[in-house]
């Protein structure tokens, strides 16, 4: 636990008046309120900061007693009346901010220093949508091909969600009600969970299309012939065509990856053709080889 | 047939403890719907969450009207920005792994 430097935060002196200290956080909580900061976790933190600075240094009792114990807050035996204090402020009218989180975001130096948050921030009934929480989930590319569902564990509580096939790499899905509590009776937060989709070693994925590679031998890529490759779909023969050159591409119309909300629409599978020279060669091999090399094409 | 959750206008000003009359200008200026019913206003719920953001944006950071409406549409264009940059980044993933 490390003691904070409330003035420091706001960026203000220590002989700063009331209307400083709350100028000084109206700038701050515009530059890093939440609301105005979507999904950054830095803004989110620089703005738990100044709330509980202004927390703080706009009540006159609390400011008080920070400057007088702020510096040894290890010394919990200075702070006896922090709980007998938490009575007496109950009426107190914080005039902070709803937007983000309104309790059990306080650093541990506060909750050492002026007791739970939640007592700390008095009796008010006004009511706080509870804070939204995020989370990522890792999937693998086979399991974001098929509509799944997934048991996770969020707040100690298991709720089992229902994964749309077809979700993208980095793409964010709101879960609505499971995020923190509200407070006063407000709503509950929000979940929202982003997707983290590996790579497939041998299939890549771009929208809802899918690329693949597929090998090669010689004589079928001259004279064509059958070979089969694996999809996501399951095993497919593909018909080479004679004369077959290295590295060209053709599309399997609706084998590539579902479309994300859209059952029964798929994108393309593109199949790129590596040509494998043969190696260790018979010499009767070589010597068709140089036949071959002399004939005229 | 989709269900519709409407809340009237009144009674969310006084929960919230705000005046009607800035309800009826964010919805002059186009940032939300309000639906009059048999002479009451009424916001479906689906709109609550973006409004509660629009009341702290005024009464808490003291944000002007005119400012609301800018930090919407600049909020929209981040939205927009953040899946295009999703997108660009799967696209170089395909070809940081040559296939």
């Amino acid at each position: 636990m490390i003691f904070l430097d409330y003035y420091k935060i706001l960026g203000i002196e220590k002989t700063a008046t009331p209307k400083d200290v709350k100028n000084a956080y109206r700038k701050l909580a515009r530059k890093y309120h939440p609301d105005l900061n979507p999904n950054d976790k830095d803004a989110k933190k620089n703005f738990q900061q100044i709330n509980e600075a202004n927390e703080v240094l706009s009540d006159p009792e609390k400011r008080k007693k920070y400057d007088q114990y702020g510096k040894d807050w290890q010394h919990a035996d200075e702070f006896e009346k922090a709980k007998q204090y938490q009575e007496q402020s109950s009426n107190y009218q914080r005039p902070g901010y709803s937007g983000a989180q309104p309790e059990g975001d306080f650093s541990d130096f506060f909750e050492s220093l002026f007791g739970g948050s939640a007592g700390a921030r008095g009796n008010r009934q006004v009511k706080f949508r509870g804070q939204d929480f995020n989370a990522e989930l890792h999937l693998d590319l086979i399991d974001a091909f098929k509509t799944h569902t997934q048991t996770l564990s969020v707040n100690r509580k298991k709720i089992r969600i229902t994964i749309p096939a077809g979700i993208e790499n980095g793409q964010t899905i709101k879960i609505p009600g499971h995020g923190g509590h509200g407070v006063n009776g407000g709503p509950n937060g929000d979940l929202y969970i982003t997707f983290s989709i590996a790579n497939h070693p041998d299939i890549k994925r771009l929208g809802n299309d899918l690329y693949t590679k597929a090998d090669l031998d010689l004589y079928k890529a001259v004279l064509g012939g059958e070979i089969t490759i694996d999809t996501l779909k399951g095993k497919v023969k593909l018909k080479v065509k004679p004369e077959t050159q290295n590295g060209s591409r053709i599309k399997l119309k609706g084998m590539g990856f579902p479309v994300y909300k859209n059952e029964g629409h798929f994108g393309d599978l593109y199949v790129t053709y590596s040509i494998k020279i043969p190696t260790n060669l018979t010499d009767k091999q070589k010597e068709l080889f140089i036949e071959l090399s002399r004939s005229e094409f | 047939m989709q269900t519709e959750y409407l809340i009237a206008v009144n009674e969310f000003c006084a929960s919230h403890n705000i005046e009607i009359s800035f309800i009826s200008s964010l919805e002059q200026n186009g940032l939300i719907e309000i639906m009059t019913i048999q002479e009451t206003g009424f916001i479906d719920a689906g709109q609550i969450q973006q409004l509660e953001k629009y009341i702290r944006f005024y009464y808490e950071l003291e944000i002007n009207l005119e400012g609301i409406e800018t930090i919407t549409h600049l909020l929209r264009r981040i939205d927009l920005m953040q899946d295009e940059i999703i997108l660009l980044k799967n696209r170089l993933r395909l070809y940081e792994t040559e296939l």
